[in-house]
């Protein structure tokens, strides 16, 4: 239909009204306006929420580290500390594995068992957290304090970061179950995104005299960037906002330390576990204002995301003009 | 299929017709530790009045008391007592007062994994103290040996473990704390979730319990009912009387009977640490909080007849669920008290 164009724009109001093109319009418009006003509905009501808590500590907040619900102290630094190193630990873990595993499934393994596997990765995607939890509690738990923390004590335990007690729960642990749990994001996504680079481009570098791997490696995975990174987003947001499995296994004790087997806390598990019986008020919305902070936090780790997106891409485009 | 919907539309119009006018629907929210007895009671309370219809939420008792406050529910329910602030947060709000009305009782009872050590050990009061204060660390202190003369305890790091989220079940074991020392007192205080010095939190009872069991040379608390139904064995705590007391629903009663003398008339007392010597120290009302004023009267007789009930009858259910009756004393005085909601 070349002259759809012009004669849309020329027909009157009220007949796009009629044919029903306006009415969609409007429908799916309320449907995407509908998720910024959501958006700025939530911000509003934790600002409103936390009133007490925002004028009593103000950016203080930030700062301590004592969480007090009897004298009403309250500071989020242990909570920020320990969502940011549980969600860098689970990444570091699961970003090599699972694009290793993406790279597998869409390039060098047969259609067939690549079929077959992803729908096993959609099947652990679609899990329930606390079902992961449970993993986390019985097998993880266990196997971290007989075998894997006092190996890591062994071999690395001069590092700060493998010292101290090994109770197998902690940030490490935390981490390890948050990555079993976006593992299957990543390679879901990546793989997708590598199945869709053009054929073309593999051919080109094949003809160039390239390896299989070098035409992965060089060519096919640096086209699929811009969506493997987003895929690693993903897993991100899902890792920091994560409430149950890490609650089940991190220890739940407001705290920073530098080692990984030490017990801490997230954002999202103090909130689940205190709200119910927050009895005074300040408990309470301090809770609510560590919602805000999270949800700043995961504003700011999109944001950022976006520009290394953006950032990236356009690099992969340089390089691929020259 | 336009048949089928319209048939469909007509039956369920016809059942939320039928619902409304059936029951008379009561809504109340708060405390877990006594949710099995409460539904247990609603449900009995419902068959032998068919018009009556409670519905309770276990949302915790923090959620309870600002639901109650809210007005959003009919009633609530709490593990630990309303303090004055919120009392008076209560009066602001709606003009008249709201009453507590003890239920039933609970306990809470210290269990541990030590490897090698399978008796039941005795607790004094200044080693459970000093253990969650983490001042006591090792298995083989002195205060914690000369009270288990002829168990040989390891001299290995004790592991303490709480509960990560807020409950009434910390709330009795922190105000057990507060009441033998006075450090705890000053440092931690009392609370459905508090700062705690030292330890590893579980989530839930079922969470400590996993915790302790994975982790060797730990220690834990537990509701009494949850260690009985799940046979975890537990120790024996020093009483006010200097007598080791076995948690049991007769030592529990005991610390009620104990307290029931001296019961002010708002029912809002503490009974951990309970003078006599049977009693286990340990030990805590669990109430239901109704407001004093109604504006429905229906309502207002519906919950007045439930609540007598539950303190004559329902206690009967009481035991069988492994929660401990309220001693007849308190009975009486709250049979007098359910005359003030109006």
């Amino acid at each position: 239909m070349p002259s759809a164009g012009p004669v849309a724009g020329s027909r009157s109001f009220l007949s796009r009204l009629r044919e029903g093109d306006e009415i969609a319009r409007m429908v799916t418009f309320l449907f995407a306006a509908s998720v910024v006003l959501v958006t700025l509905l939530l911000v509003f009501d934790l600002w409103q929420g936390s009133v007490l808590s925002r004028h009593k500590f103000g950016f203080n907040f930030f700062r301590t580290s004592v969480w007090d619900p009897i004298f009403d102290h309250f500071g989020a630094l242990p909570f920020i500390y320990g969502t940011l190193v549980t969600a860098a630990v689970s990444l570091i873990l699961a970003v090599p594995l699972g694009i290793g595993a993406a790279i597998f499934l869409a390039e060098l393994a047969p259609a067939r068992v690549s079929d077959t596997l992803e729908f096993f990765i959609d099947l652990l995607a679609a899990v329930p957290s606390v079902i992961y939890g449970l993993l986390g509690v019985f097998i993880v738990v266990p196997l971290m304090r007989q075998y894997i923390q006092p190996a890591l004590k062994h071999t690395l335990g001069f590092l700060p970061l493998f010292q101290g007690p090994a109770y197998g729960i902690g940030f490490l642990t935390a981490g390890i179950v948050l990555a079993i749990m976006v593992i299957p994001y990543i390679i879901s996504v990546s793989r997708e995104v590598l199945l869709s680079v053009p054929r073309d481009q593999r051919e080109a570098a094949l003809s160039l005299g390239s390896t299989r791997w070098e035409s992965t490696w060089k060519v096919v995975v640096p086209y699929a960037r811009g969506g493997i990174l987003g895929s690693i987003f993903l897993a991100l947001a899902r890792a920091l906002g994560e409430t149950m499995a890490v609650t089940m296994v991190i220890g739940n004790t407001p705290a920073i330390s530098a080692s990984l087997f030490a017990s801490g806390y997230s954002i999202a598990a103090v909130i689940a576990n205190e709200l119910t019986e927050a009895t005074s008020n300040l408990h309470y919305q301090s809770l609510i204002e560590l919602g805000l902070v999270l949800f700043l936090l995961t504003f700011i780790l999109n944001g950022l995301a976006r520009l290394l997106i953006v950032a990236t891409s356009q690099r992969g485009a340089g390089m691929g003009h020259a | 299929m336009k048949r089928i919907a319209g048939m469909l539309l007509v039956v369920l119009a016809v059942a939320g017709v039928l619902w409304a006018d059936s029951a008379l629907s009561i809504n109340g929210a708060g405390a877990t530790f006594p949710y099995p007895m409460y539904s247990k009671w609603f449900d009995e309370y419902h068959k032998k009045n068919a018009n009556i219809a409670i519905n309770y939420q276990s949302i915790g008792s923090g959620g309870g008391i600002k639901q109650v406050t809210e007005g959003t529910v009919d009633f609530g329910a709490t593990d630990g007592p309303m303090n004055d602030e919120q009392l008076k947060a209560y009066a602001d709000k709606h003009g008249s007062g709201i009453l507590h009305f003890p239920t039933v009782l609970g306990a809470v009872v210290p269990f541990y994994n030590i490897p090698g050590v399978s008796a039941d050990l005795n607790f004094t009061p200044e080693a459970l103290a000093g253990i969650f204060l983490g001042k006591i660390t090792k298995w083989n202190d002195p205060a914690i040996a000369d009270a288990n003369k002829g168990i040989k305890l390891p001299a290995e790091d004790i592991v303490v473990v709480h509960r990560a989220e807020g409950s009434g079940t910390t709330y009795c074991w922190t105000d057990y704390l507060s009441k033998v020392s006075d450090e705890w007192k000053t440092k931690v205080g009392k609370g459905g979730s508090v700062n705690w010095p030292v330890g590893l939190g579980g989530k839930g009872s079922e969470g400590v319990t996993g915790t302790v069991k994975n982790t060797p040379n730990s220690i834990g608390y537990v509701e009494l009912i949850y260690a009985e139904s799940n046979k975890i064995p537990y120790g024996n705590v020093k009483n006010a009387a200097g007598v080791f007391v076995k948690a049991s629903l007769a030592a529990v009663s005991a610390a009620a009977a104990g307290a029931a003398k001296d019961m002010p008339d708002d029912f809002r007392v503490s009974i951990t640490n309970a003078p006599g010597k049977a009693s286990y120290p340990i030990s805590t009302f669990t109430w239901l909080l109704i407001p004093e004023k109604f504006s429905d009267t229906a309502k207002r007789d519906a919950i007045k007849g439930f609540v007598k009930w539950a303190l004559a009858d329902g206690q009967g259910y009481a035991e069988s669920l492994s929660y401990a009756k309220l001693p007849k004393e308190v009975v009486a005085k709250e049979l007098k008290a359910v005359d003030k909601i109006q």
